[in-house]
C-alpha cells in the first residue's frame, strides 16, 4: 500500500466523528456562556439593589465632591505633564547614556535605571515631600516642581528603557547607510536613528503617560494646601466626610477614567498605524 | 565623470593620475577569535570595474566593508582615494563623502521620502541647498529610471525599485568610487535585470566599482578584472575570461561549478 492508500484508509475509518477538535470547542464555548448566565442571574437575585444605589451612588455625596473635581482633574493633569517633561527629558539622556561607547555613562545610567525600577515610588514622593527639605533645609517654592521632580525622576528610568529599546530596534544598516555616506555619528543619530525610534516608542510612550497620571495619586501623602490638590487627595478627603464614603471614590475613579481611556485608546491606535509601516 | 581629484582634497596630498582609487595591502580582519580576512592585497584603478566573486563566508563583504571602514581592519591599510583610512588623523566622513555604497537589503531611509533619501546626506554632509540637492536628486532618479517615483516611500517600491534609489541615493554624492555588496541578491529575479542595467550604464559611463556579486553573467560582461576570494584569501584574479572562463586553481572551478549549476541557482539575468 502507498502512503497516499494508507492515509486514506485512516481517515476513512476516523475521519469523521463526533469529537473532532472543531466539535469539543464548540461544545466548550457552550458551556462557559452557560456559566457566566448562572452567576449573573444568582447575583441579580441575591443583591440588595437599593443599598448598591446608595453606596455607589449618593446624591448628596456627588453634590458634594463635584464642585472640587475640575481643579482636581487639572492639577492631576498639570503634574503628570510636569513629571513627563523632566522624565522624558532624563530619560533620553540616560538612554543615550546606555548606549554610550564611554564604560562609565552606561555603568552609572545602568546603576540609576535599576536604582529607582527597583523601589516604590511613593518612598521618592515622602522623599521630596518630607525628607529632603528637612535633611537639606531647601524649601520647593513650587508644588509643581516638587512633584515634577520626584515622579518624573522614577519615570525617567522607565522611559530610559522605553527609548533605549526603540533606538537598538532601529535596523544597523540605517546606520551603515548613512554613516556611508560620510554623514557624522551625531547627524546620523538625530537624523536617521530618532526619527524612526520615535516612530516605534509613540505607543509605550504615551502608556507610560497613562502609568505617571495614575502614580500622580501618590502625592495624596503629601501636605497640600487644598488648592494644589489632585483627584486621590480629595477622594481621601472626601472620605471622612459624613456625606462621603464609597460615591466620592467613584467619582474620582471615573474622572481618572475620562482622563486615561482615551490616552490607551491612542495607544492601540499607534500601535495599529506604526506596526502597519515595516522599516526599510 | 570619473574624478578622482575629489579625494585628494581628503588626503591633503595630491595623487598622480595614474593613482589607484584604491590600494588594499596586507590587510587582515578577525572577529573575536575568527580570522576572517587573511592578508589581502588589492589595487583598482581609476574606471575599473572589479568584480569579487567566492562562496558564502569567504569575506567577501568584510573586504568591502574595510574599504569605507564600516569595519576597522585588524591588520595592513586602506588607502582610498590617496588616503589612508586605516591611519586614525584621517577624517572617514570625508572620505566617505566620495564613496558610494549599495547594500544587499537597500537600506533605504524609511521615514523619509525616495526624494529625501537622496537629498539628506547632501543637505547635511555636504551643506547643498535644498535647490541644489534637490536637482542633483532628481538627475540621478531620472538617471536609474525613476524620476516619477519621487514623491513615494521606499515602502511603496519594489525591491528592485528600491535599490534602483540606492544607487541614485549613493551617486547624489557624486562619488569617485562606487561599492557594491551584492546588489541583486535579495531581489526577486524578475527585477534583478533593471538593476544590473544601471550597473553597466554606471560601469560604460566610467564610474569606479567594486562590486561583491553571484551574477557571473554580469561579472563576464562588464568587469575588467574577476577577484575569486576563499577562506580570507585572494585565490585568483584575473580577466572574466581567464577567471570565469578558465580558472588556474581548483577551488575556483568547484565554486563556479556550484554557481553555474542551475539545478543549485537560475542563470544569471540580464
Ligand atoms: N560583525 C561580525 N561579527 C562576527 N563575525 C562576522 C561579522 N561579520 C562577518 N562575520 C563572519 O565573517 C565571515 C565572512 O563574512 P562575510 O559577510 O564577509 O562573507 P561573504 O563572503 O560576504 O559571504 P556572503 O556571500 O554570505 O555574503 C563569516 O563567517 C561571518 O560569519
Ligand atoms: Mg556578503
Amino acid at each position: 500500500m502507498t502512503t497516499t492508500q494508507a492515509a486514506a484508509a485512516a481517515l476513512a475509518t476516523a475521519g469523521r466523528t463526533r469529537t473532532s477538535p472543531r466539535r469539543r470547542a464548540q461544545v466548550s464555548r457552550g458551556v462557559q456562556y452557560g456559566a457566566l448566565l448562572v452567576v449573573v442571574v444568582v447575583v441579580a437575585a441575591t443583591a440588595d439593589w437599593g443599598r448598591v444605589g446608595a453606596a455607589f451612588a449618593d446624591p448628596a455625596a456627588v453634590r458634594a465632591i463635584a464642585p472640587l473635581l475640575p481643579r482636581a482633574a487639572l492639577n492631576t493633569v498639570i503634574y503628570t505633564v510636569a513629571a513627563f517633561a523632566v522624565g522624558l527629558g532624563l530619560g533620553l539622556v540616560l538612554a543615550l547614556m546606555t548606549l554610550s561607547g564611554v564604560r562609565v555613562w552606561r555603568v552609572l545610567a545602568t546603576a540609576y535605571v535599576e536604582f529607582f525600577r527597583g523601589i516604590p515610588a511613593l518612598l521618592v514622593v515622602l522623599a521630596f515631600g518630607y525628607a529632603i527639605p528637612t535633611a537639606f533645609e531647601v524649601r520647593f517654592d513650587s508644588v509643581v516642581l516638587q512633584i515634577a521632580l520626584a515622579l518624573g525622576l522614577v519615570s525617567a528610568a522607565y522611559i530610559a528603557e522605553t527609548l533605549r529599546a526603540g533606538i537598538q530596534a532601529v535596523p544597523r544598516g540605517q546606520v551603515e547607510a548613512a554613516r556611508s555616506l560620510g554623514m557624522s555619528p551625531t547627524a546620523t543619530m538625530l537624523r536617521v536613528v530618532v526619527p524612526q525610534a520615535f516612530r516605534i516608542v509613540l505607543p509605550p510612550l504615551t502608556n507610560e503617560v497613562v502609568l505617571l497620571l495614575k502614580d500622580t495619586s501618590l502625592v495624596f501623602a503629601l501636605g497640600l494646601a487644598t488648592s494644589d490638590y489632585e483627584l486621590t487627595k480629595v477622594g481621601r478627603n472626601a472620605l471622612s466626610d459624613p456625606d462621603g464614603g464609597l460615591t466620592s471614590i467613584v467619582a474620582v475613579g471615573l474622572v481618572y477614567l475620562v482622563l486615561t481611556i482615551p490616552l490607551s485608546t491612542l495607544t492601540r491606535r499607534l500601535e495599529r498605524t506604526t506596526g502597519h509601516r515595516g522599516h526599510v | 565623470m570619473t574624478t578622482t581629484t575629489a579625494g585628494t582634497s581628503a588626503a591633503d596630498a595630491p595623487a598622480a593620475s595614474t593613482a589607484p582609487v584604491v590600494a588594499i595591502s596586507g590587510l587582515h580582519k578577525s572577529f573575536g577569535p575568527r580570522h576572517v580576512l587573511r592578508g589581502i592585497d588589492l589595487e583598482v584603478a581609476a574606471g575599473e570595474v572589479v568584480c569579487v566573486i567566492g562562496p558564502s563566508g569567504s569575506g567577501k563583504s568584510t573586504l568591502l566593508r574595510c574599504v569605507n571602514l564600516l569595519e576597522q581592519p585588524t591588520e595592513g591599510t586602506v588607502h582610498v582615494l590617496g588616503a589612508e583610512v586605516t591611519d586614525p588623523d584621517v577624517d572617514i566622513d570625508l572620505v566617505r563623502t566620495h564613496v558610494g555604497m549599495v547594500f544587499q537589503q537597500f537600506n533605504l531611509f524609511g521615514h523619509l521620502s525616495v526624494l529625501e533619501n537622496c537629498t539628506l546626506a547632501q543637505r547635511t554632509v555636504l551643506r547643498r541647498s535644498r535647490a541644489e540637492a534637490e536637482e542633483v536628486a532628481r538627475r540621478n532618479l531620472a538617471l536609474v529610471g525613476l524620476a516619477d517615483r519621487a514623491g513615494s516611500t521606499p515602502g511603496q517600491l519594489s525591491g528592485g525599485q528600491q535599490q534602483r534609489v540606492a544607487i541614485a541615493r549613493a551617486l547624489s554624492m557624486d562619488p569617485a568610487l562606487m561599492l557594491f555588496d551584492e546588489p541583486t541578491s535579495a531581489l526577486d529575479p524578475e527585477l534583478v535585470g533593471d538593476v544590473l542595467t544601471v550597473m553597466r550604464d554606471l560601469a560604460e559611463a566610467g564610474m569606479t566599482m567594486v562590486v561583491v556579486t553571484h551574477e557571473m553573467a554580469f561579472a563576464r560582461e562588464v568587469a575588467d578584472r574577476v577577484v575569486f576570494m576563499d577562506e580570507g584569501v585572494v585565490v585568483e584574479q584575473g580577466t572574466p575570461d581567464q577567471v570565469i572562463g578558465a580558472p588556474a586553481h581548483e577551488r575556483t572551478r568547484s565554486f563556479l561549478a556550484r554557481v553555474l549549476d542551475p539545478t543549485h541557482r537560475h542563470p544569471a539575468a540580464g
